[in-house]
């Protein structure tokens, strides 16, 4: 009680005592700045230590400086908040250093001739003679994209029906049996099923049935369904559940058969939301690379068969050109062939993601909301 | 349209109900037969390296001395995976749930997405031309500083094409799929918890240890199992950035294969008893991360009822 009347006789608020003043980080990150400046010239600069020794000077001196004015439970605070910020920072560090290493990487190689020639006819001279007289380098990746799309055609053929169907069973259809349950449960599974498993399952299988070592773009396409089918099933899934069961019984009191009722009114309800899992599920398998490995081989001239041939696609594109190079002894033109590939089928990727969003927004169900 | 062709009257609708009910079966029993033919053709092709006589085996030791570096290998890279991606992944989960501005939460959660999108093989290229060469330099501190630590043990590879390397891009890869599921389980936390806590006089810190983990920790495990079983099964990474070897202690030498980089890199030239070798390989590969991802779905499924993780 006597500390009580001792507070309230100081002068100042209670809620400000022991309290920093909300500009301290800056202070503490001003300070860490010079600090860490100051260390990492004493052992040669470089802007990872500088960096390095910033982060861990801020967090420090923040933890410190909180102990002594606030204690210790703001000093734990303080470290917490600090130390999930950097995670944050950390986790965002890969991404950018990707997205620029493709970009200045992949931006010198990108031309029209890139995208609508193939490797065909490039042998090792040709590159040495490229870098020998410094003129542009030949060759592109159009078997590769044509590769890409075709086998990503088909196994959306393949994956969409049945995943959706699988879908509408286990929504409309099932009654929690064990069917259901099974499916549920070996969907998931199938979800963590390592993409070169895929492969080699369907490597095995066209192997077993037309002989060892078929591979055309169509047994890529069944191991890209097996990769594909389990992300339909769980995005049409989930929209086919938030389909309002009042629709449903509307249709059933006008005595709509319950078939088409799922054909009319229940998939045209959710079909935005099923548009965009699918596109999601397309953007997932198209970077796909070890399946396509052990599936499609590789060549380096357009095949626009999927069912006879060697195929090409841009991730198998990429990884020859990086591990074993056209020209063994100059291996830039490779190297600039292999990012300007990657640099294209990141953007594939993301404007498959970017469409995904888009699709689920403007198509989305109008509601009376 | 008229009224009768929508209700479809009569037999024909009802033909029509019992024609779709079987196909939307058959579609489903199709993804469990498709999942049984993986595990019965995988064990087919493979069936001829355990029949062989072990002096055939590559390494001439036998299957099970061939297959046990490539699984210690595999799971090294995945455990150095682990333990970069689970207390950043966690972190991350935190910062967008917890700690960041609520409007720019859902903007920032779309932007650790995008590590998901971008394809493995890219990762692997951004490995071995950016990450491993800037890598060199640390490597060659931890042989002189820390050498006697056998993990550390040197001389460094000069061109950090190592262990470590790939288990640093694989935790790349594993982030977002940690992240996005945690940060899931986090939102759920009741919001009461988190208010009682606050009232209480917690600090934002003892408020999420008291009230956010306590009820994220069944979700949180899991994801990190489905991380684990993303690791596992990573092949590009880890065939464009290791430069590969035998079994080997130090982490910054080259050395050290992963059963998926191994079948990545021999698969096209493999013929006979070598193509057997590596689908038995890709087998235990299955089996696996079947197994834990099987673990890590039953924990999911266990707390169902107050865990949103699926």
């Amino acid at each position: 009680m006597l500390d009580t009347t001792s507070a309230l006789s100081r002068p100042g608020s209670l809620l400000t005592k022991n309290r920093l003043p909300r500009y301290t980080p800056w202070i503490v990150l001003a300070a860490a700045l010079i600090l860490g400046a100051a260390l990492s010239a004493l052992i040669g600069f470089s802007v990872t230590s500088f960096a390095i020794f910033t982060a861990v000077l801020f967090v420090l001196g923040g933890t410190v400086v909180t102990w002594i004015v606030e204690g210790r439970r703001h000093a734990v605070d303080r470290l917490a908040t600090n130390l999930v910020c950097g995670a944050f920072l950390l986790a965002l560090l890969p991404l950018v250093s990707v997205i620029f290493t493709v970009l200045v990487r992949g931006l010198p190689g990108l031309s029209p001739d890139f995208l609508l020639t193939s490797m065909g006819g490039m042998t090792g001279a040709v590159d040495n003679a490229t870098t020998d007289n410094g003129t542009a380098v030949l060759g592109g990746a159009y078997h590769g994209i044509v590769g890409t799309l075709l086998i990503t055609f088909w196994a959306t053929v393949i994956s969409v029906p049945v995943g959706l169907l699988a879908a509408v069973y286990l929504v409309e259809y099932s009654r929690g049996g064990t069917l259901s349950r099974a499916i549920t449960f070996f969907v998931d599974v199938m979800t963590g099923i390592p993409s070169i498993v895929a492969g080699l399952f369907a490597a095995a299988f066209f192997g077993l049935v037309f002989g060892p070592g078929t591979r055309t773009g169509f047994v890529a396409a069944v191991a890209l369904s097996v990769l594909m089918i389990p992300v339909v099933v769980r995005s049409t899934e989930e929209m086919l559940k938030i389909v309002p069961n009042e629709l449903r019984e509307a249709s059933y009191a006008l005595g709509v058969r319950k078939w088409r009722t799922i054909l009319k009114v229940v998939v045209p309800t959710a079909i935005s939301g099923i548009a965009s899992g699918v596109t999601l599920a397309i953007a997932r398998v198209i970077g796909e690379t070890a399946p396509l490995l052990v599936t499609a081989g590789f060549v380096n001239t357009i095949n626009f068969n999927a069912f006879a041939g060697w195929m090409s696609t841009l991730p198998t594109f990429i990884y020859r050109q990086l591990m074993s190079p056209t020209s063994p002894t100059n291996t830039d033109p490779s190297t600039q062939r292999a990012w300007a590939a990657a640099l294209i089928l990141i953007v594939m990727v993301m404007l498959l993601n970017l469409g995904a969003r888009l699709i689920a927004r403007i198509f989305a169900p109008r509601t009376s909301r | 349209m008229s009224s009768k062709s929508i209700t479809g009257e009569g037999g024909a609708g009802r033909a029509g109900d019992k024609i779709f009910s079987g196909i939307t079966v058959t579609a489903g029993c199709l993804i469990l037969f498709v999942l049984f033919c993986v595990a019965v053709f995988l064990m087919w092709q493979a069936l001829p390296t355990f029949m062989a006589d072990p002096a055939d085996i590559s390494g001439g030791g036998g299957f099970g001395r061939y297959i046990l570096p490539l699984v210690i290998g595999t799971v090294i890279a995945a455990l150095i995976a682990l333990l970069i991606a689970t207390p950043v992944g966690i972190g991350v989960a935190l910062f967008i749930s917890h700690y960041a501005p609520r409007r720019l939460a859902q903007g920032l959660g779309y932007l650790v997405d995008l590590l998901a999108a971008i394809p493995s093989v890219v990762y692997g290229a951004w490995g071995m031309t950016v990450l491993a060469p800037a890598l060199v330099g640390p490597y060659n501190w931890l042989a002189e500083n820390a050498g006697w630590i056998p993990i550390f043990a040197g001389p460094a590879s000069q061109t950090g094409k190592t262990m470590l390397t790939a288990g640093i891009v694989l935790s790349v890869m594993v982030l977002p799929i940690i992240t996005s599921l945690t940060r899931e389980i986090f939102l759920q936390t009741p919001k009461l918890h988190e208010e009682a806590a606050l009232a209480m006089g917690a600090t934002r810190w003892e408020m999420i240890r008291m009230a956010v983990f306590p009820f994220a920790r069944p979700g949180v495990i899991s994801a990190v199992m489905l991380g684990l079983g993303r690791a596992l099964g990573e092949t590009m990474a880890v065939a464009l950035v290791l430069s590969s070897g035998g079994l080997i202690a130090s982490l910054i030498r080259p050395g050290n294969q992963t059963i998926a980089a191994e079948i990545a890199l021999n698969f096209p030239e493999a013929f006979g008893l070598r193509l057997s070798e590596l689908i038995a390989a890709g087998l235990v590969l299955f089996l696996i991360t079947l197994a834990v991802n099987v673990v890590a779905r039953w924990i999911i499924s266990r707390h169902k009822e107050f865990s949103g993780a699926n």
